[in-house]
């Protein structure tokens, strides 16, 4: 068995390692006939970019994306000094200069990998797929009976923070930052997932594409993980199954499908704030002319964040969300699952978090009322600031920077629910409702902890569930996910996650149980 | 003018540490609390888990390092070699004496040993103390086999963390099964399955006789009573406790196998108080044995001595007993009493699902029907229902009608009730019909403190 996992282990590290070579590989050659029809797509009116790019790019041969697109970006980025210069505004190329780029790559790769989509897919997809379930399924044998499997993993260097732990960071940082900032690199990988977008909505796949696609296969491998893990815990598989379905099917197949009957992208189950460009105008402008479809669009993004999101906390607490549904949970809760422990459980990062986390609730809700006044008042800026530079601000920062780069890149480092606890919008304001009226809460059973520390120690959102379960008291914290895993890992039955009446929500028992201060 | 002497308290454990915040949150009297074992307070029973892997040493403490100054809580790594009750002082092995207004005695126990041959042994240890996990864990890596002596909770726990870590592990056991001097016949078997099949090498009705050497003074195999020879690099010596009070015979504080205190912890000398795992009560509570070192324990005596010490004496009233443990996967809770052996005047009624590695064995009085305690394996309970329940002196009936009250599985886990209750009304010819889970019942007659 053990044979077989390193054996695994091997193929998936051979797709991972084809994977990362892609970006330095393949031919780029923009013939002129590409050129003048992407001229006329983009309506490019600036001549000194034509020129430059028809004497340094097209119809001659790159290899590796590099030095394309540093000409292109060079072209680009001239063109639109002198344009700026005389304000030539008209003539001036509004696009991000990477993502300019990548428009122009995705139209001059050439050869062996646009050639065979099919084949370069099933070597780096497939092998690591393929690789990563002959690791995973094992773990039924050689885990032992069902249980709470958690040895040695303050042993392993890739779960705590050992040389394997910083190269998954170094790796998954590296990828967000290619996604976000330079998607023009990564043009091979969304090569081999064309045939995938074709197939649901008809275009060719862009970087988010890419990045749902993979998404949806790391989840569902992981999940396979949990399924095994957790296979003592029908609440974890549910919930598991649930995340993976939410995941899949309204983060991911349906927005594509929307595409394809030309209807707007849209994630039904995505909420403002987390989905924090709902309001701008273009979103609005999309919305308000694809008719009653994209109004109904508009009233359910509207109650469902005012009305549903709230009602449903109250009911069930913010899990519901947070690690049932949501699509940024849904990753926490399988791929960084092997990860929930190294989150920090001092007082001083509880205090980070709640300064944090309401910190950004307030700029997506300042932001978004700039956004709204904006879009009905017909000007562009109030108090002197631009509402354009506010939203960049907030794009770049947070959703970037924060939910991406370091709320997953992180994993291996500060746990998997960084972004969740410190940066979701969101999630403060579900974490809102579920303090103050909700009915949720975790129950201490009497007196039987017996202080082990597992709970506080594998709750993922930093929680000392140990502070409350030892006097007694039951757990009623904004940031509690859910997850259920302290519950799960406790050895003496004291937690158990339940939804009754609000009057008894921090009930002390009234015996002695040397745990309860008067 | 001279500070005010502080109560010292003598034992950093769960009794200790819950006499000192207790006090703490009712009084600013200074408060000196020394430990040798371990700086700050840590919790024993996660000792396993750290060698296990599952936790860091940090993790096993409760409180964050700055807690204790916070709090006024003075800490003295160090060992008290003498009390002088007269002159109300303590020695230090430093040579240092402090004085105290008060001294609380919680120093906790030791591992028995039983006179065996070459019990002192390198490679031969019990597990109780944080120098035992750090021995254990300088051994871990020579260990290929290990040999466990005792069938108790610390013994079954052993045994589970060098399993962990891989070691093939041999558990002698002196009871023809487990631990079925305190869990009845059928729990006990169906915890002896759970061992096996986890790939223990479980030997039962065996005693050690020996641990014999290796040329470098090490252990390097055991010869079991029936002249067995088991080559092992470990010995896990595991067979029960006993107070830690040998710094104590030789003063003027009575002690017997533990040191005697009355219902209020008052040792027999004035202001010397004890409690946890070292305190032996003269007047056990009916049915409570004289000496219980467990954790609970250990945390009420805190709590009521907090409150004597702070000026409103309190007798030390610990309540139903309870009590809780895991073995392997096999989470164990029980409340009230429920006899290993029963006596002609109590029933036992077990249900088991062997599958599932769950069951339960429930205690009621022949001609009362009284519902006296229940054994749980794989199935969580409510500790305050059935708090309530022994209270109330309800009848087995009522319990087993009441059961999806009780349940304190997480959601979604299949409900049990229904085939325990079928079970139960089959062999004694009842009717009891199992009530829908009513959350007004769970906390109607549970009073909240604020």
């Amino acid at each position: 068995m053990k044979t077989l996992q390193k054996f695994g282990l091997g193929i998936f590290l051979t797709g991972l390692t084809l994977f990362c070579s892609l970006i330095f590989l393949g031919k780029y050659q923009l013939t002129h006939q590409e050129f003048d029809a992407l001229i006329d797509e983009k309506g490019i009116k600036s001549d000194l970019f034509i020129a430059n790019i028809n004497s340094k790019v097209t119809d001659k041969v790159f290899l590796g994306p590099f030095e394309f697109s540093k000409r292109v970006i060079t072209a680009l980025e001239e063109a639109n000094k002198v344009h700026r210069k005389k304000k030539e505004w008209n003539k001036v190329i509004w696009d991000k200069p990477h993502s300019f780029s990548y428009e122009v790559s995705k139209k001059a790769g050439k050869g062996m990998i646009p050639n065979n989509k099919g084949w370069f897919w099933f070597l780096t997809f497939g092998l690591g797929i393929i690789g990563s379930l002959l690791y995973i399924i094992p773990n039924l044998i050689t885990l032992g009976p069902p249980g709470i499997k958690n040895n040695n993993i303050y042993f392993d260097s890739s779960t705590n923070r050992g040389f394997m732990g910083w190269s998954v960071f170094i790796f998954l940082v590296s990828f967000y930052v290619l996604l976000y900032f330079f998607p023009d690199y990564i043009v091979n990988w969304t090569y081999i997932v064309d045939p995938i977008s074709q197939s649901i909505s008809g275009n060719l796949a862009s970087q988010w594409f890419l990045y749902g696609f993979l998404y949806c296969v790391v989840m569902t491998v992981m999940a396979i993980r949990m399924y095994i893990k957790y296979r003592n815990n029908k609440y974890q598989i549910l919930r598991t199954t649930s995340v993976l379905f939410f995941q899949i099917v309204f983060a991911f197949l349906i927005p594509e499908i929307l595409v394809r009957f030309e209807k707007p992208w849209y994630d039904f189950k995505n909420a403002f704030p987390l989905d924090y460009d709902f309001f701008f105008s273009w979103n609005l402008n999309s919305l308000i002319s694809s008719g009653g479809f994209g109004l109904f669009i508009l009233v359910w993004g509207i109650v469902l964040t005012l009305v549903i999101v709230p009602v449903m906390v109250y009911f069930f607490g913010k899990r519901w969300y947070c690690s049932w549904v949501c699509g940024c949970g849904g990753l926490a809760e399988t791929l960084g699952d092997p990860y929930r422990h190294l989150s920090n459980k001092s007082i001083g990062a509880w205090k980070l978090e709640r300064w944090l986390v309401h910190g950004v609730l307030a700029f997506a809700i300042v932001m978004t009322g700039f956004t709204l006044y904006t879009y009905f008042s017909g000007t562009s800026a109030i108090l002197g600031i631009k509402t354009q530079s506010i939203q960049s601000t907030y794009g770049f920062l947070i959703g970037s920077v924060f939910a991406g780069v370091i709320g997953t890149g992180f994993y291996p480092i500060f746990g998997n629910r960084v972004w969740c606890r410190f940066g979701c919008p969101l999630a403060a304001y579900l974490g809102l409702v579920q303090r103050f009226k909700s009915r949720f809460r975790i129950t201490t059973n009497g007196g039987q902890c017996i202080s082990c520390g597992n709970c506080s120690t594998y709750c993922e959102m930093g929680i000392d569930v140990r502070a409350y379960a030892q006097k007694g008291q039951n757990i009623v914290r904004s940031s509690c996910v859910g997850c259920g895993v302290c519950s799960a890992v406790c050895p003496r039955g004291v937690l158990k996650l339940e939804n009754g009446p609000v009057a008894n929500r921090t009930h002390l028992p009234n015996f002695p149980l040397g745990n309860t201060l008067d | 003018m001279v500070s005010q002497a502080p109560i010292i308290i003598i034992g950093n454990g769960i009794a200790g540490i819950t006499t000192a915040r207790h006090i703490r949150k009712r009084s600013d009297i200074p408060i000196l609390i020394i430990s040798k074992e371990s700086r700050y307070f840590f919790s024993r029973t996660a000792l396993m888990y750290v060698y296990m892997g599952h936790l860091k040493w940090e993790h096993t403490q409760p409180y964050e390092n700055h807690f204790w100054k916070k709090n006024r809580l003075d800490l003295c790594q160090e060992t008290v070699t003498n009390i002088d009750p007269q002159a109300k002082t303590v020695k230090l092995s430093n040579g240092s004496i402090l004085s105290y207004t008060s001294l609380v005695l919680a120093t906790g126990s030791l591992p028995n040993k039983f006179g065996w041959p070459g019990e002192n042994l390198k490679g031969v240890q019990g597990l109780y103390s944080k120098q035992d996990l750090e021995n254990l864990e300088a051994l871990s890596s020579s260990i290929k086999e290990a040999v466990v002596v005792g069938g108790g909770l610390i013994g079954i726990e052993l045994a589970e963390m060098l399993h962990a870590r891989g070691k093939k592990v041999t558990f002698l056991v002196r009871e023809d099964s487990f631990w079925n001097t305190v869990i009845p016949e059928s729990d006990s078997k169906m915890i002896n399955r759970h061992i096996i099949s986890h790939g223990i090498d479980l030997r039962l009705s065996t005693n050690l006789s020996e641990i014999i050497e290796d040329e470098n003074g090490r252990a390097k195999a055991i010869r079991t009573d029936k002249n067995e020879i088991i080559p092992c690099q470990f010995v896990g010596l595991t067979v029960g406790v006993r107070p830690n009070i040998d710094f104590i015979k030789h003063t003027s504080i009575a002690t017997n196998k533990g040191i005697l205190v009355n219902k209020y912890l008052e040792t027999s000398q004035t202001d010397i108080y004890a409690v946890g795992d070292c305190a032996e009560q003269q007047e056990p509570l009916p049915g409570r044995r004289p000496i219980e070192a467990v954790w609970y324990t250990g945390r009420m005596m805190g709590e009521t001595l907090a409150k004597t010490l702070t000026g409103k004496k309190t007798a030390y009233q610990p309540g139903h007993w309870f009590n809780s443990a895991k073995f392997f996967d096999i989470e164990y809770q029980t409340y009230g009493l429920v006899a290993a052996r029963p006596t002609k005047a109590e029933i036992h009624f077990h249900w088991e699902n062997a599958e599932k590695n769950i069951g339960i064995t429930i205690a009621f009085n022949k001609s009362t029907n009284e519902f006296l305690g229940i054994n749980s394996f794989g199935i969580r309970l409510r500790h305050e229902i059935f708090d309530q329940f022994l209270t109330e002196k309800r009848s087995v009936f009522h319990v087993l009608e009441h059961l999806n009250d009780c349940n304190f599985d997480p959601e979604f886990f299949t409900s049990l009730g229904v085939e325990i209750v079928t079970k139960f009304n089959h062999e004694f010819n009842t009717n009891i019909r199992l009530k829908k889970k009513s959350w007004t019942r769970i906390f109607n007659n549970l009073i909240t403190i604020k």
